[in-house]
Order: structure tokens, then sequence, then C-alpha cells
């Protein structure tokens, strides 16, 4: 199993660096280094959501409100730097992670007191937060001239060469590894997703742990929605529309498996990372931007394929062979 | 405790067939007082015309969710469905400029329903892999080919006499579009409710392999609900290009979480194994007049979207607290 795992990452790694260099051949400027620094700046939104989302999943559970939580604290942080220009944006990056993990919660609480399905909630809820945004901001916008510098300047600011929104990145890699890989919670969120029965004998609340992990998904929610909405410095209904199918995909692409129980922050970086160097190339070899939406897709088929492989490892076969008997 | 329940979902076996019963008439009940609350809020609602305009706002939608319906039963799901509108629409709007007729363009419409449905189905019951990822992947594939067929051009163009499926009248106020609803409900209730097929759908959806071992052919079913939902999906971009004229590659963006959400609150468990079509046909009616008087009221739709996402939760939510206050 555990060389599995080592094996779908290097498979990943395998595949980036494969199209790096195709990509290299005819550009040589995309490998360049400070072009690599701004692909990876660009996914870093999508790096941390990867990670939130990785976590749920790995419960059993998928959490498809993180775009609209996303959109939902970037409005409301954005409303409060225009009202009141002068908070800190210390301030505003902890309402962010504040507001985002209360936005998570209580997904978390529907999930584990009510027992309704999470695919269920967190499909009302994406709705309900979109709304909550129209209804907050009257359906307008919140333009670059309105944030204060400050706001805008976080995600952009320089430090060792690279943005302030990278190194948030790295520092979530790095944690989320440390948590998953060295924590009693990290090792409960495998055991509740990997077999809820076991980890429910071994002392584990199952519900408890799906919550935690909901929470972290929108605690890095809100926080990206900040950062998103002061990077592209504006606000409104639609940002990061559709963006929760990205997370998924980049997920799976990862290797996280959607049955529960496997996967790791390693895995959902890369597969965050295959997408965004995707989303770079695609203008640079002058492919239409129009080509993108089909490559994905075709490229979660294919990881969910291998995925598959992986987990039929576990040992199933003798369903399968039955299941295929004429 | 909850959570070792959720993992066996034959615990609602038997007081579930009671608590559907009043599951339909408690939406039917929704329905009626939206009905009532609606006629009192504005004048322009008790109006044949508006009602009639009304149906629109769920008939393509819903029947889609009768064949989602089955598949959900089954427990499996299909997100791809408003992406194979988009195909199956781009490939008819394609099918036009070669000059092809209002026959052709039906059959056109239905293939690549089809098409999409059994690849979805190859995927999921051929190589065993999970429907909702497979679907999410096939979502951007099939609307990523209409973008890449589109981008941000449209179709137009389409024979006069293609607009009946969309724009026709069967008799008075009554559409082509609420007929062929009527009857694609009852022959999904009928196949869901009086068939043997049916009775393997709800028996695959509880026990997958003991339905395996009763002797269903298990990966048959499945595959052959992908293609039904497929050629539902086929239909219903017939209807809608029919209705709007022309074909974007953002056609019924957002449709698949619509759906599945009418289906889930006509009382199909997202878990498999329990549910049924009048439900479905009621909250397709709950849905489309809830969004149908809030237009009246000038509510945008946006917030129109919390009430449905609201409604949903607190469907889901209300029986299961309501059994643990009881207790």
């Amino acid at each position: 199993m555990r060389n599995l795992f080592k094996s779908r990452e290097m498979l990943l790694v395998g595949a980036i660096v494969v199209l790096l260099i195709i990509i290299s051949t005819r550009f040589p400027t995309f490998v360049a280094p400070s072009n690599l620094a701004h692909v990876f700046n660009d996914t870093s939104p999508l790096i941390l959501l990867a990670i939130g989302q990785m976590i749920v999943i790995l419960t059993k559970c998928i959490d498809l409100s993180v775009a609209a939580n996303l959109a939902l604290t970037g409005m409301v942080v954005a409303m409060i730097n225009v009202v009141a220009p002068g908070v800190p944006v210390v301030v505003i990056l902890f309402t962010a992670i504040g507001l985002g993990t209360l936005l998570g919660m209580f997904n978390g609480v529907l999930v584990w007191k009510l027992g309704i399905p999470p695919i269920v909630v967190t499909l009302g809820t994406m709705t309900i937060f979109r709304g909550l945004i129209f209804l907050l901001s009257d359906g307008k916008w919140v333009n670059s001239h309105e944030m204060s510098p400050a706001f805008k300047a976080f995600p952009r600011a320089e430090f060792l060469g690279l943005p302030t929104l990278s190194w948030i990145a790295i520092l979530a890699v790095i944690v989320f590894t440390v948590v998953m890989t060295r924590t009693t919670l990290g090792r409960a969120f495998y055991a509740a997703g990997g077999n809820p029965h076991a980890a429910t004998y071994a002392g584990i609340d199952v519900g408890k742990t799906q919550f935690w992990a909901f929470s972290i998904s929108g605690a890095l929610a809100g926080l990206t929605g900040y950062l998103w909405v002061s990077r592209y410095a504006v606000a409104y209904v639609d940002i990061a529309g559709g963006f929760e199918l990205d997370v998924v995909a980049a997920c799976v692409i990862g290797g996280v498996s959607i049955m529960g129980g496997i996967g790791s922050v390693g895995g959902a970086l890369l597969g965050a990372l295959f997408l965004g160097v995707i989303k770079n190339a695609l203008p640079v070899v002058n492919i239409s931007p129009f080509w993108q939406l089909a490559i994905s897709g075709c490229a979660i088929i294919v990881a969910v394929a291998l995925n598959a492989q992986a987990n039929r490892a576990k040992g199933r076969i003798i369903l399968k062979r039955a299941e295929h008997a004429p | 405790m909850s959570t070792s329940n959720r993992v066996i979902p034959d615990r609602l076996q038997s007081p579930l067939e009671r608590r559907l019963k009043s599951w339909e008439s408690l939406l039917l009940l929704v329905a009626i007082g939206i009905f009532i609350a609606n006629s009192f809020a504005t004048p322009y609602f008790l109006n044949a015309w508006n009602l009639s305009d009304a149906t629109f706002n769920f008939t393509e939608k819903a029947m889609i969710a009768f064949a989602m319906a089955l598949l959900i039963i089954a427990g499996e799901i299909d997100l791809s469905v408003a992406s194979i509108i988009a195909l199956a629409s781009t490939a008819m709007g394609a099918a036009v400029q070669f000059g092809v007729d209002t026959p052709g363009l039906v059959l056109i419409g239905l293939m690549v329903g089809v098409i999409c449905g059994a690849f979805n189905g190859v995927l999921v019951t051929g190589f065993g892999l999970p429907s909702i990822v497979v679907t999410i992947g096939t979502m951007s594939l099939f609307r990523g080919i209409s973008y890449i067929v589109l981008g941000d051009q449209a179709f137009r163009g389409y024979p006069a006499d293609f607009a009946f499926f969309g724009q026709g009248y069967v008799f008075w106020v009554i559409s082509f579009e609420l007929v062929l609803f009527a009857l694609i409900a009852v022959i999904y209730g009928v196949l869901l409710h009086m068939t043997n097929f049916g009775r393997a759908v709800y028996a695959i959806g509880n026990n997958p392999t003991g339905a395996l071992f009763s002797g269903i052919r298990v990966g048959r079913v499945k595959f052959i609900l992908f293609v039904l939902t497929g050629l539902m999906s086929g239909v219903a971009a017939i209807c809608l290009t029919s209705r709007l004229g022309s074909t974007r590659p953002s056609i019924a963006f957002g449709w698949e979480l619509e759906i599945v959400t009418m289906v889930v609150l006509g009382g199909i468990s997202i878990l498999g194994g329990s549910g049924s079509i009048p439900g479905v046909v009621i909250a397709a009616f709950v849905m489309g007049l809830v969004t149908f008087g809030l237009g009246l009221l000038n509510v945008p739709g946006i917030v129109m979207s919390i009430v449905i996402g609201a409604l949903l939760i607190s469907v889901i939510a209300l029986p299961e607290l309501w059994s643990r206050w009881s207790r």
C-alpha cells in the first residue's frame, strides 16, 4: 500500500515534469524560474482549498460549498474594508479565517449531529452562501478603488522573492503534512474514512472527526477568500463560481480516494499543481483556453481509473469476478 | 451511534413505507400551501397563461430528474447531465449548419444523449469507478467539447418547425413540454413501481452484494440507468434548445445541482434504496411554484436559491429532528 502511494505521487511528479519539458522545447521562457514561481502563485488558492477538501474526502465526506464559502468570506472582509479602511490586515485575516471556520462548522454540525449526507448538506449551503452574498452586497461589486492599499498589498508583498500568497500555500502544505502524519487528529481522519466501524471501536468519534474536517476545510476556504478578493482586487457574487469542482478534481488527480481513507497533502498539492500548469500553459502554447475544461475532464477520468487500480489491490476481487460472470 | 446507523441503509426499511407515504403528503401540503400563498401574494398568479408559463421552470429539469431518481435509488449519481444537454445542443446546432431537418435534429439530440450516458455507464460499471467522480470528470469533458466547438460563439438558425418542442401548445394552455413531462412521469412511475426492473433498482440500492447474489445483473441494470439518464438529458436538450432557439456552451449551466435538489426534495434517499416517482413529481411542482411565485414578487433569482437550499436541508433535517424529539 505504502509503495503504491509513493508510486502515485512519483507518477504525478513525472507527469508534471514531462509536461514542463514538452512545453519548454517550444517555449523555453515558460520554465524560467520567475514564470514557474508565477504559476505556483497562481495555483496557490487551489492548493489551499485542495488541502482542506482532501481532509474532508478522507473522512468519506465531500465539501461542495468551499467556493461559495470563499466568495462569502471574501465579500464580508471586502465590505469590512470599505466601511472601516483602518482595520489592520492581521484583523482582516483572522476575521476571514474565523468566518470561514464558522461556515465550515455549520456544514460539520449538520453532518455530525443530524446525520444528513454531506453531499446534500454542502449542496444546500453552497446555494445559501451564494444567496447570502447577494443579500449582503445587494448584488453590487466591491471594486479595486474602494479597497484600502494595505488590504490589496498583503498577498502581493514579496518575501525572499516569493509573494505572501505563495508563502501561505507553502506554510499550509508544511503545517498540514505535520498534522496529517504526526498528530492523533490527523490519524483519526484516515481511520474515520478508511474503516468507520473499526475507528468507532478504536475510540474515535467518526462524526466529530468529520466535523473537524469540515471546520478545517472552512477555515482554509475563508483564508483563501480574503487572499482571492485582495489579489484580484474585486468582490462580487459569482467569484470562484464552479471552483469547487476544480478543487475536487485536484484531489482526485492527486490520488485521494473518493471512498475515503486514502490520500495525502503531497498528493493534493501535486494534483493542484498539475491543473495549474495546464491552465497556465494553454495560452502560452497557443491553444484556446476553451480546451482547458475538456482537458481537465480527461485528466480527472484518467486519475480516477488509476485510483481505482490502487484500491483494487485491497482485495474485493472475488466480488468483481462474480459480477462479470455470465 | 448515529454514524454506525448511517452506514447501514436498510435500517430504514420497515418504517420507511409509512414515512414515505407521509413524506409525499407532507410535500403535497407544502405545494398547496405555496400555491395558496402565491395566489394571495400577487394578483398575476391565478392566470392560466401565467401558470402555463410557470411550468417551463421545471418540465425540462424534471424529465432528467425522473431518470436521475432511479439512478440515485440504485446508489449511483450522474452530475454530467447538464453538460450532456450542452453537448447534445451543440451537436444539433452544428447539424443545423449542414442543413439537417427537424427529425434529423431530434435523432442527433437523442443519440448524443445515449452515447454520453453509455460512456458514463461503461466507466462506472465496466471499470468499477465511483460514479460521483467519473461524472464530475465527464461533466467537464462534455461541456469542454462544447466550448472547443463553440468558444464564445452561438449556433442559431434552427428550422421553424423545430420550435414546436419547446414553444408549442397541444391544447389551449397545455404545452407540449407539459404533456411530455406527464408522459415521462407515468413511464418512469410504471417502470420503477410496477416492473421487475424497478424492484431490481431498489434491491441494488439497498444491498448491491445481496442483489448480485440474488441473480440481479447489477452492472447491466446500472448501465441501463446511465443510458436512460443520458437519453433524458437528450430529450431535455431538444426541448431547451427549441425553447431558446439558440445554443451557447454555457446552456443549462448548474442544472445538475438543481436536478439533484429536486430528486432529494422528492424524498429519494441520497444513500440509495428508497424513494418514489410521485414524490419527484410533487417536488418538481414545489420548486416550479416557489421560483415562479418569488419571480412574480420580483425576488431576484439568487435569493430564490437561498430558499431552495434551505428547503433542501430543512426537509431532510426536520424528519430527523422530529424522530429524535418524539423518541
